[in-house]
């Protein structure tokens, strides 16, 4: 018989600031050495059952508990964060974060300091775990050297330090481009068997998750567990859909295709999928769609010619970029951190000037215009939202830009009211913005800059941290947007979002265009895709394994096939 | 890039290789010294230490170049400023009064308004490398483990590690603010009037301050999670225990203030060095 190591037994938790318990009626037992995802929808209580088994709750959150949760035997409330810390290690949400030392070493050493002991030993364990992780030969290099992927790796050896029994990642994949994921994943699943842990994975996004193997998905919906099954029987079971959560890829193409997914089929993941099954119905489907007509060729809106750009004369940045942006596109900038891409962002923004090279707006050079002249064609909305808002009331947040340039008070109030109709924010006029959710957020910055009436959108990772649910409302809010006129470019590796939303994708490594295409094309091209960590889409997969071979094809069959599903829907 | 305005780079010479405490304690005596002393003989006496260390130390022109226009600007400032309100304080000083130039019946240069403030000049130039040297030459967490040393509380210690290795990151994410802030044309520029743009600096530090917050709310979170505070007691990986070097320098600095206290007093006979007596 396994040991239990996590029980909640008739479990609610409520936060003092709160009106409604966060967790009811808790029901879970997780055995040693199993292997565990929570998934839900933002806001479900998945964060907050993670609080509960690290000890944030009740030591660092304070709120009313009921029921009880042990660890390995101790109810959770009789101990301490100190004692819980030795048996579970958290890895957060924000590698950069949690970044507490000042080189690797250091950070991975972070809990043995605590623990008060000789220098010499710590730096032996340090050595020790480091290796563990393959960061042992990066001991002294500053988080700012590291990648993404280097950083989280570190947080995770600063948590095997202690030798836990109970590894927890609070959404690991948040911050990494596709690649890099895929690579933590893996890393999750080698320390995992190498060292017999028991691991937690909180994450939406179930298919890069499932890329491994996991024994049990805990599904959490509106404080309550309401699924507790193998990733087969979950995948086939049709209840995610519902509750906001995206079920992989390859899955949806079985459906439209009309198959029925049973468990037998082994749809948990691609790699188990029992495709000879149900192939030629799938075949069947791919032949039956037609391709849709090309949109007509509209005049070029954005095109930069020979662009570079470098900070320092050792390093380039951008090296001769060239690209045309159309009028009405919605275009996807891809890439991995550090490849540039945001750089690219901050010179089309006038952020900083170009060494080399020239940027037209409808075929006129921008060389020489000032941010302030450039925000009149080209608007720019940061990743965190949190950057931008500086007012306390959303009237005036959106009002500001105009106000800067001195439009007339009731011009303003005729605009501000057009952007937060067009955002779906009218309802909110009068409100401050801090009773906003965090996508509310996104929008208000959204129409702070629409306000202004740009003809070109810029967005770094417009989507980032959120789930299926806001994701899907953030971009169909964004495409029709561009339907009514605005060309958007959009900085992201959300691979999801590429291949759904934006026809055509530039992809930047190490500073040089890459590719240039349909995003169809780019996430079927394997040379491409490897070269700018990206990760080719299972949909892609699934066409190889059911012999397809216009891969391409295939996957615009099933973009085509989804946009069709939603207008019904709508 | 602006935000390597006080970036931490490990370099392996024997200034970098002292321990943070030693680095504080040579600053805090030599900059003591230089500050109560008018004798110029003294002040070039540190000044040419000073830069010597400097140059040891294998900083380059590059990292400090910001710093220095600052402050060379500041000193220009301070310089211009005390001839036009205290044209005649060296001859108060100094008791004496040898004309140089005569611009007008107020603005006199004498020999001794000269000395004072070529003094005063020297005094600030030899003062800069010693804090730029303490700035870049200290890993925060060593100098955070060598304050503990001398018992001070860890948590206080930790406090002044973390403040110095974030500052570069919330330097950062207020250019970006900036940036963004621009673009919804705010202008920052000296154009725009001084009331405007103090107004439009607060229209950035609102979202900095709220990022701030956040970051300061998951560091926290990590730290408790990996065991700050458990202890009265902690220890330092990057702890440097004081080396043979570091009494040597401690000694060095001790002994050059000795000196100039000394001249100061048994020579001198005050702060002031009177060569016009």
């Amino acid at each position: 018989m396994k040991k239990p190591l996590i029980q909640f037994k008739d479990f609610s938790f409520q936060y003092f600031s709160q009106a409604e318990p966060t967790l009811q009626d808790i029901n879970l037992t997780i055995y040693e050495g199993e292997k565990v995802l929570i998934v839900g929808p933002s806001g479900s209580g998945k964060s907050t059952l993670g609080h509960c088994i690290n000890g944030l709750i009740p030591f660092a959150y304070k709120g009313e508990i009921k029921g009880s949760v042990k660890i390995d035997g101790v109810e959770t409330r009789e101990a301490n964060i100190f004692k819980l810390s030795k048996k579970v290690g958290t890895v957060l949400q924000d590698s950069d974060g949690q970044f507490i030392g000042l080189t690797v070493g250091e950070d991975i050493a972070f809990a043995l300091e605590n623990d008060c002991m000789a220098q010499d030993e710590m730096r032996e364990t340090v050595q020790k775990v480091a290796d563990m992780v393959d960061m042992g030969r990066l001991l002294s290099s500053s988080p700012y050297e590291l990648s993404g992927g280097q950083k989280q790796r570190v947080a995770f050896a600063g948590v095997m330090v202690h030798d836990v029994e109970v590894l927890l990642f609070d959404e690991p994949l948040a911050n990494l481009d596709p690649a890099t994921g895929k690579t933590a994943i893996d890393l999750i699943d080698r320390i995992q068997k190498q060292y017999n842990k028991t691991v937690v994975i909180i994450e939406h996004r179930l298919e890069d998750v499932l890329y491994r193997n996991v024994d049990r998905i805990v599904v959490v919906s509106e404080g309550r567990i309401v699924a507790d099954m193998t990733p087969d029987e979950l995948i086939a079971s049709d209840m995610l859909v519902g509750l906001g959560i995206r079920e992989p890829l390859y899955a949806t193409a079985l459906k439209y295709a009309g198959i029925k997914l049973t468990p037998e089929l082994r749809a948990g993941r691609m790699e188990t999928l029992r495709l000879d099954l149900v192939k030629d119905q799938l075949l069947e489907w791919h032949l039956s769609q037609r391709i849709a007509a090309p949109r007509e060729e509209r005049p070029t809106i954005l095109e930069a010619r020979n662009l570079s750009f470098q900070y320092t004369k050792k390093r380039k940045i951008l090296q001769n970029i060239n690209f045309a942006i159309r009028e009405g596109e919605m275009v996807s900038i891809v890439g991995t951190n550090g490849a540039g891409k945001s750089t690219l962002a901050k010179v089309i923004c006038g952020f900083v000037k170009e060494d080399e090279g020239e940027l037209l707006y409808a075929g006129e050079s921008m060389a020489g215009e000032t941010i302030k002249e450039r925000s009149l064609k080209i608007g720019y909305v940061m990743q965190n939202p949190n950057q931008m808002l500086c007012k306390p009331m959303i009237y005036d947040e959106v009002a500001l830009g105009l106000r800067n340039r001195g439009v007339p008070e009731e011009e303003i109030a005729e605009k501000v009211d057009k952007a937060l109709k067009i955002c779906g924010l009218s309802p909110f006029k009068k409100w401050p913005v801090s009773a906003l959710s965090f996508g509310q957020k996104k929008r208000v910055t959204i129409a702070s800059i629409l306000v202004m009436e740009p003809k070109v959108l810029i967005l770094d990772e417009p989507t980032a941290g959120q789930d299926y649910h806001h994701y899907t409302e953030i971009m169909e809010f964004l495409k029709s947007l561009n339907d009514q006129g605005v060309t958007i470019i959009m900085i992201t590796h959300d691979m999801h979002l590429m291949l759904e939303y934006t026809p055509h994708a530039i992809v930047i490594s190490e500073g040089k265009k890459i590719g240039d295409s349909t995003a169809v094309d780019i996430l079927t091209n394997r040379e491409i895709a490897e070269a700018a960590s990206l990760k080719l889409t299972s949909l892609y997969d699934l066409a190889v394994a059911a012999g397809i071979e216009d891969t391409a094809g295939f996957v615009q069959h099933f973009i085509d096939y989804e946009r069709e599903v939603y207008r019904h829907e709508k | 890039m602006k935000s390597k305005l006080f970036d931490y780079v490990e370099r392996d010479n024997w200034v970098y290789n002292l321990s943070g405490l030693t680095k504080l304690i040579g600053f805090i005596l030599l900059t003591f010294a230089s500050m109560y002393t008018y004798d110029i003989r003294c002040i070039l006496g540190i000044l040419i230490l000073s830069f010597t260390v400097l140059k040891m130390s294998g900083i380059t022109f590059s990292q400090i170049k910001m710093m220095l226009y600052y402050v060379a600007a500041f000193l220009l400032l301070n310089q211009v400023l005390t001839f036009l309100l205290a044209p005649t304080y060296g001859t108060e000083i100094y008791g004496t009064s040898h004309e140089i130039i005569r611009f007008s019946e107020r603005y006199v240069l004498t020999q001794e308004q000269l000395l004072y403030q070529v003094t005063k000049l020297f005094k600030y130039v030899s003062v800069i490398p010693l804090g730029m040297l303490f700035l870049l030459t200290t890993n925060p967490s060593e100098f955070a483990s060598s304050l503990n040393g001398v018992k001070i509380s860890y948590r206080g210690c930790y406090a002044v590690a973390l403040t110095l290795r974030y500052f570069p990151d919330i330097l950062r994410d207020y250019n970006d603010i900036s940036l963004a802030q621009q673009s919804r044309g705010l202008d920052m520029s000296k154009k725009e009037k001084t009331s405007t743009r103090i107004k439009n600096v607060l229209n950035i530090c609102v979202p900095l301050i709220f990022s701030t917050l956040q970051r300061i709310d998951v560091i926290s979170n990590a730290m408790d999670l990996r065991g700050f505070g458990k202890h009265k007691k902690r220890t330092w990986y990057a702890r440097k225990p004081m080396q043979k070097s570091d009494y040597v320098c401690l000694t060095a600095c001790a002994g050059v203030a000795l000196v100039v206290f000394g001249i100061a007093m048994f020579i001198n006979g005050g702060r002031f060095w009177n060569p016009f007596y």
